[in-house]
């Protein structure tokens, strides 16, 4: 056996043992990523339903959820300046978890909210304890509008730009510090 | 004694336990979701099979007992009894949450790759073998020198 060839050998021997290392080290990289980023808040498995953003709102009517009064997509095909869709309910503990942040929130821009698959009183409970942050709120109680919407579920919220442009989702909390700072980049595109 | 013949009476019903259960997994979860009309029903089934429960994720909305599961079954055998066409209800489906509701996604620009990875596997599986073949059906060596030839003579003469 020549020398070049023996030398050849050597070097699949060592690619053989090398290239599966440096794919399980790879993998392993891309799940730690994946896992620290679940973790983060940076990347979130269920915020899949992308296809609505850039298209008009669907149709929809949605009755009063005290202590709000319900609204329908007309109501934000005329809108004059931009409002945030916030689908929560009672029995959904991230979104008790993002109230403060809604509250906050609406300070800057209105919230309209979506009781979704919730009773009315509990609904109602929820923001009589936790503050409500709602210009106007409507109950999904059969879930069927948050379908036409592509909610998976809650909490999920939209921007609405003028004329009724969803522009900006997100199916996490907005007490999520990587969401809000995403959604401030979408009110001042809009305000532009 | 007593005991024993309270098992006796136990036993049958749980065999019929054990042979129910499966059945009921595979069912949805309430008689009265299905249709009445059983070939519409199968149908349902069919399309339902090939949608992704969002909510779990790697199940069907079919197999699933999320709530969310549970209102898109509902959804398509309204369209089924509407009457519209398989494809009509998934693209219904896909409009509202994306080609991720798929379970096996259409073969696009971005899913070449997944698609055509069976092809690429076997293709570059036959050029590797093709190599190895080759390279055996030729001699591994070159042929003996002279020198060589008188040294191996050599040798078997000693032996």
């Amino acid at each position: 056996m020549s020398d070049e060839q023996q030398r050849n050998n050597v070097t699949r021997r060592r690619l053989m043992m090398g290239l599966p290392l440096v794919g399980a080290g790879v993998c392993g990289v891309a799940f730690w990523k994946m896992l620290s980023g679940m973790q983060t808040g940076a990347f979130n498995p269920h915020d899949i339903n992308a296809p609505v953003t850039g298209r008009p709102v669907p149709d929809f009517t949605l009755v009063d959820q005290p202590p709000g009064t319900g609204f329908a997509a007309a109501d934000l095909r005329t809108l004059k300046s931009p409002v945030l869709i916030n689908f929560f309910a009672s029995w959904c503990i991230p979104c008790i978890a993002e109230m403060q942040a809604l509250l906050d929130l609406q300070k800057q821009v209105p919230i309209w909210g979506v009781a979704y698959k919730d009773k009315p009183e509990n609904a109602a409970g929820l923001l009589k304890h936790a503050g409500n942050p709602y210009a106007r709120i409507g109950s999904d109680r059969e879930g069927r509008v948050a379908i036409d919407w592509g909610v998976s579920g809650v909490p999920e919220s939209f921007l609405i730009a003028p004329g009724g442009l969803i522009v900006w989702h997100s199916a996490a909390g907005l007490d999520n510090e990587d969401v809000r700072t995403s959604l401030n980049a979408a009110l001042t595109k809009v305000a532009r | 004694m007593r005991s024993l013949a309270r098992l006796r009476c136990v036993l049958p019903l749980l065999a019929v336990l054990l042979v129910a259960a499966p059945m009921a997994a595979l069912a949805v979860d309430d008689p009265a979701e299905m249709l009445p009309d059983p070939r519409e029903e199968a149908r349902a089934e069919a399309i339902g099979a090939q949608l992704r429960c969002l909510v779990c994720q790697n199940e069907s909305i079919e197999d699933s007992s999320a709530g969310l599961a549970r209102d898109l079954r509902k959804v398509v055998r309204e369209h089924v009894a509407k009457g519209e066409s398989d494809r009509q209800i998934i693209d219904w489906m896909v409009a509202r949450y994306g080609n991720f509701i798929r379970l096996s996604p259409p073969i696009t620009i971005s899913t070449l790759l997944l698609w055509g990875m069976p092809l690429l596997a076997l293709l570059v599986g036959v050029i590797a073998a093709l190599r190895v073949f080759r390279r055996r059906s030729t001699p591994e060596s070159a042929p003996l020198s002279e020198e060589e030839r008188a040294r191996l003579d050599e040798v078997r003469r000693d032996a």
